[in-house]
């Protein structure tokens, strides 16, 4: 008998109405409703969100870890990207 | 109070001992696979599911020894009870098995107990109704998570498809046990307490079937059905059960942690 590998999903959590689901770790599944079932027994058990996401780990791109310095470090010189050179007045209160 | 369940016992303790006791033992079993799960995602569900169960089981005692008012707790109903004086249904004690034979008991008890603990939300008993709302949702998701095991087991490969099929067949005699009422309970049932389980056959049926058809098992025909489990009778399984289980209470009474 052959055995398929079972594929890997990366899981996603909200946790709060109005937030945005995060990436939280990864479970093997054989589809995709067995996938959220596992992204539910492993990643929701202590009360950590209202919704989920989960998506075959195949279908990320990700950035290649050699071009990181091309990529990346020009904007370590540009501070003034930070907001922070406004003074937020005070009836703005917390942003 | 008898332990052996003669008779004398108040209906509704031996109702909610009977409840708490398929929850129980079912938790048990599913702890059993801790460590030995197929694939560490599964050995999660198992145990999610197994402390359910456990926490049900809680409640459970706890309420009914209220009711019996004799002063014990939900360690003395769990502990400190031999085999006979157990009320599960004998589909709960039934061992593991294979992975495929624990989810097809596990999705023949929840296509019961699901729609159940849903009707018991109803009840007259406002404690029961509470347990119950709990309940309800936790065995809508193990029904859930069974039934589709169990469909990408039946409907797998060839090997998986068997053992499936081996395990509905040999559990299958275990299921009438679900739908038994006996006088205690008729009396319940009367007075808005109880769920009458043939207001859950319809369904129960009709999950069962659907499920097997998307499977592609078959459904075993019904015939000679066993009986006992909910009055004390047990297969020889149970014994094993309490002698792991209570080891602990009957070698240390009373001990803490």
């Amino acid at each position: 008998m052959s055995e398929k590998p079972m594929p890997l999903w990366e899981v996603f959590v909200r946790a709060r109405n109005g937030t945005a689901h995060r990436h939280c770790g990864s479970v093997h599944a054989p589809d995709a409703e067995m996938a959220l079932q596992a992204a539910r027994d492993l990643f929701t058990r202590r009360g950590e969100g209202v919704s989920l996401w989960v998506v075959p780990s195949s279908a990320i791109v990700a950035s290649d870890p050699a071009e990181k310095d091309m990529l990346f470090e020009p904007t370590a010189s540009k501070i003034y990207r930070h907001p922070t050179f406004y003074e937020i007045p005070e009836e703005v209160g917390h942003m | 109070m008898s332990e052996t369940g003669n008779g004398s016992e108040l209906p509704l303790f031996t109702y909610t001992l009977r409840l708490a006791d398929n929850a129980l033992v079912l938790g048990h079993r599913l702890s059993e696979w801790c460590g030995k799960a197929p694939i560490l995602e599964e050995e999660m569900a198992l145990a999610n599911m197994g402390l359910d169960l456990i926490g049900q089981a809680r409640a459970l005692y706890t309420y009914a020894g209220e009711v019996e008012g004799e002063g014990r707790d939900e360690d003395a109903l769990a502990y400190r009870r031999d085999a006979f004086a157990f009320r599960n249904l004998l589909l709960v004690e039934q061992p593991n098995g294979d992975f495929a034979f624990t989810m097809a008991r596990q999705f023949l008890y929840a296509a019961f107990a699901h729609p159940f603990y849903r009707e018991l939300v109803a009840s007259r008993d406002a404690t029961l109704a509470a347990i119950a709302a709990k309940a309800e949702k936790e065995l809508a998701y193990h029904l859930r998570h069974a039934g589709e095991w169990l469909v990408r087991l039946g409907d797998g490969t060839e090997e998986s498809h068997r053992r499936a099929q081996d395990a509905l067949d040999e559990l299958w005699m275990y299921t009438g046990e679900m739908f038994e009422v006996d006088q205690v309970e008729r009396a319940l049932i009367e007075r808005g307490i109880a769920v009458d389980p043939a207001r859950i056959g319809p369904e129960w049926d009709e999950t069962v079937s659907h499920v097997l058809a998307e499977a592609t098992l078959q459904r075993p025909r019904d015939g000679w059905m066993q009986t006992g489990g909910r009055n004390g009778r047990h297969s020889e399984y149970l014994g094993y059960i309490l002698a792991e289980m209570q080891f602990l209470q009957r070698a240390y009474p009373d001990a803490r942690w």
